[in-house]
């Protein structure tokens, strides 16, 4: 159980591990997310389920490396196993038939997007994807991408791809262009935030994934808590998702960043015990 | 019959580490009896032919019995007389409020001081485990029916050590990496190691309880599928509260602000007062406020203290007398140097740029009428507010209902509350589940979960016998 079946390097520093889970695959629905543990001393973190299969009974998961618990992960093989898989937990996105719909994706916000849009497109929507990457090199998944969209549309910052702009750009030409029943964005709090302010004077239904702090993602800590539309909302029990107009952005932020010396004191360590270098 | 001139009249009292040393480690802080104390405490009791302590105890733990084999230093009979109605003593003598309960019943309370029940309690579950004395009673043989616990805190382990007795196959859900519930990720080290937690969850392991980790009820795992596919015979819901209550002030969103299920989940659980060894996190403060005034709070503030803080305050609405805690809990706290900010509440909390808390206002309290609960309802002072320095903040203002269990089993009735409806033996409306401990009756102690637990598995075994 929890063994690493397949591990790939899909852009640098960011891998894809297919996971042996077959209880979570079997109950698991796009927009959901699991907890992670890579061993009995580390950190419990939630990442959000990139794909499944009930009948080979695996999970997808895409991470990349930015802090310890992900560094410790990447560093896995295939053959070792999670100390600790839980869930699926959270809700699962709303998804139906709408009309038209948006996905944006950005950065590693690409893997939990792809199950989404492709159930979405399974169930008849006309769904328009915008994938947004720092650069050429950073993208994965264009092509999976592609194959669950009607219309793919491939934005870089730097231009060595695709289109050279934000992803805030094409869609906003996307809902100038044609009525959209709901849109989801899933990426950096930054990029979700923008999104918001892009489709806000549209009036357009937009769902944002939130990946907070947690502990137990049972709603039982209270450490995933942001402010929707001034109240306080559990992000493992009521969301992940939540309506973006509605978040207060700049707490998710903040949130985000209470544990950046620490974070910062157990990579350092991390690095000079595991012999990493720079 | 003993004359109670020849009684000690004081308890024999347990050796305790110093509080300025023990405000610094996680070491347990009473010492435990010696053998030697054991039996001086054990010949205080009566051994009364109508004992009024065992109708306290929640799981009736036949008392006088087990103290008269201590007495005679029998410890291996002591521990199997507990171990008939109690498979987990070694934490009840740690954490039940023995004064309300046992202790408050014992006939020597009149004159002298009572027996100190919890202690010998303690004494005899330490003893049998230190020595490697612990016996795998008899059991019922196998019925062939299976039985589903959620939740592996007191009232799961009770389910599941009286349900395997009974000669049930017994598998308990649990959601965390550990079993034990609110013994593992709520009671502090220092109030109860986890090694010992461990070992009571092993004990119930070698009698055939089978536990599944990393399984949430209402997600992973589905009441309706166990009773049905699985082929479960009943379940048990033991999934404890959840849901941790903020107050509506503003700055509860900043860096440094907990709930005391964060809080004490990071520091119990997942062991970050052993950060950087073991990877999760935890602010520590220099100035901490801990809000509330029950047994949770004081869990907070004396680990707060342990993780370096310089000053740690208690802020608490009502008055010293309304403090729920135990006493002890409020003793400790205090030897400690927890400081007690009574009759105030905090307001609005302020962070600076980076998101992080810095101070704190408060305002003062002061008790005015009785409310619907008896206590004298606290009114805010107007113009009283006061503001001082503050970079951790504890909530340990209760906790609601966990809804994950609750709003996913289609059927299940639920109080106004959001809480489990159950009977006195734990039936809820829905046939083949039953329930037990904080889901149903709210935040309360460990021994009434257990108490909860042991009527729930009582009753299911009387209904799965029919």
């Amino acid at each position: 159980m929890l063994e690493i079946l397949e591990k790939r390097e899909v852009a640098p520093n960011i891998h894809e591990m297919i996971i042996h889970a077959p209880d979570v695959a079997a109950k698991a629905q796009p927009g959901q997310f699991v907890i992670v543990m890579a061993e009995e001393i580390g950190e419990r973190i939630p990442l959000t389920i990139a794909d499944y299969d009930a009948k080979k009974g695996t999970v997808t998961l895409v991470l990349m490396k930015v802090g310890l618990t992900s560094t410790k992960l990447s560093r896995m093989n295939e053959g070792d196993s999670l100390y600790a898989l839980i869930g699926p937990l959270g809700h699962a996105s709303e998804t139906g038939n709408l009309g038209t719909v948006v996905l944006v994706a950005g950065g590693v916000g690409t893997a939990p997007v792809y199950p989404i849009a492709k159930l979405l497109h399974e169930q008849g929507n006309k769904v328009i994807t915008i994938q947004g990457s720092r650069t050429k090199d950073l993208l994965f998944w264009v092509d999976r991408l592609e194959a669950v969209s009607d219309e793919h549309i491939v934005t870089t910052d730097d231009g060595t791809f695709g289109r050279k702009a934000m992803v805030t750009e094409p869609l906003k030409e996307v809902l100038e262009r044609e009525p959209v029943a709901c849109v989801w964005v899933i990426g950096p709090a930054i990029m979700m935030k923008f999104c918001a302010l892009t489709t806000k004077p549209f009036g357009v239904k937009t769902m944002a994934s939130l990946n907070t702090i947690m502990i137990d993602g049972t709603g039982m800590c209270g450490g995933c808590r942001c402010t929707v539309g001034g109240e306080t909302k559990f992000t493992c029990c009521d969301g992940p998702e939540f309506d973006a107009h509605q978040i207060d952005w700049d707490s998710v932020m903040k949130r985000q960043r209470i544990y950046r010396c620490e974070e910062q004191c157990s990579m350092d360590r991390y690095v000079a015990q595991a012999g990493l270098g720079k | 019959m003993k004359k109670i001139q020849d009684i000690q009249p004081t308890r024999t009292p347990m050796r305790e580490q110093d509080p300025k040393v023990r405000a610094h480690n996680f070491k347990e802080v009473p010492l435990g009896y010696s053998p030697e104390e054991a039996r001086c405490e054990a010949a205080r009791c009566l051994n009364c032919p109508k004992p009024l302590c065992v109708t306290g105890c929640p799981v009736n733990v036949r008392i006088p019995e087990f103290i008269a084999c201590v007495d005679r230093g029998d410890f291996a009979e002591a521990a199997r007389v507990i171990k008939k109605t109690n498979a987990l003593p070694a934490v009840c003598g740690r954490v039940c409020p023995q004064e309300n309960q046992c202790e408050s019943k014992c006939v020597l309370g009149k004159k002298l001081e009572p027996v100190a029940i919890g202690r010998l309690e303690r004494f005899v579950a330490d003893y049998e485990r230190e020595h490697d004395l612990t016996e795998i009673p008899e059991k019922a043989p196998a019925n062939g029916k299976k039985i589903a616990v959620i939740g592996s805190g007191p009232a799961g382990l009770t389910v599941a050590g009286d349900m395997i007795l009974k000669g049930y196959d017994v598998t308990v859900y649990e959601a965390f990496h550990k079993a034990g519930g609110v013994l593992m990720y709520g009671i502090p080290e220092f109030r109860l190691p986890k090694a010992i937690v461990q070992n009571e969850v092993e004990y119930l392991r070698r009698l055939g309880v089978k536990f599944a980790l990393n399984q949430v009820g209402g997600r992973s795992v589905d009441i309706h599928e166990l009773l049905t596919d699985k082929g479960f015979s009943a379940v048990f819901l033991g999934v404890g509260a959840g849901l941790p209550s903020f107050m509506a002030i503003p700055g509860t969103d900043l860096g440094g602000v907990y709930s005391a299920n964060e809080y004490l989940t990071r520091s119990n659980l997942m062991k970050a007062y052993l950060f950087p060894e073991y990877d999760t996190p935890i602010v520590r403060g220099q100035h901490v406020c801990v809000v509330g005034g029950g047994n949770v709070a004081m869990d907070a503030a004396r680990t707060a203290l342990r993780l370096g803080a310089e000053t740690v305050k208690i802020v608490y609405r009502r008055s010293r007398v309304e403090l729920p805690a135990r006493a002890e809990e409020v003793h400790h706290a205090e030897q400690e140097g927890v400081e007690f900010l009574m009759l105030a509440s905090p307001v609005s909390l302020q962070g600076d740029e980076n998101g992080m808390l810095q101070t704190v206002t408060c305002e003062r309290m002061e008790l005015g009428e009785p409310d619907a609960s008896g206590r004298r309802r606290p009114v805010a002072i107007p113009g009283s507010e006061f503001t001082f320095a503050c970079d951790l903040m504890i909530f340990a203002v209760g906790t609601g209902a966990n809804p994950l269990v609750t709003k996913s089993v289609e059927g299940l009735a639920l109080n106004r509350r959001g809480y489990i409806e159950a009977d006195e033996n734990g039936r809820t409306s829905l046939p083949g589940v039953w329930a037990g401990g904080d889901i149903v009756t709210g935040a309360a102690t460990v021994i009434q979960a257990m108490g909860a637990g042991r009527k729930a598995a009582a009753d299911m075994d009387a209904v799965l016998s029919r």
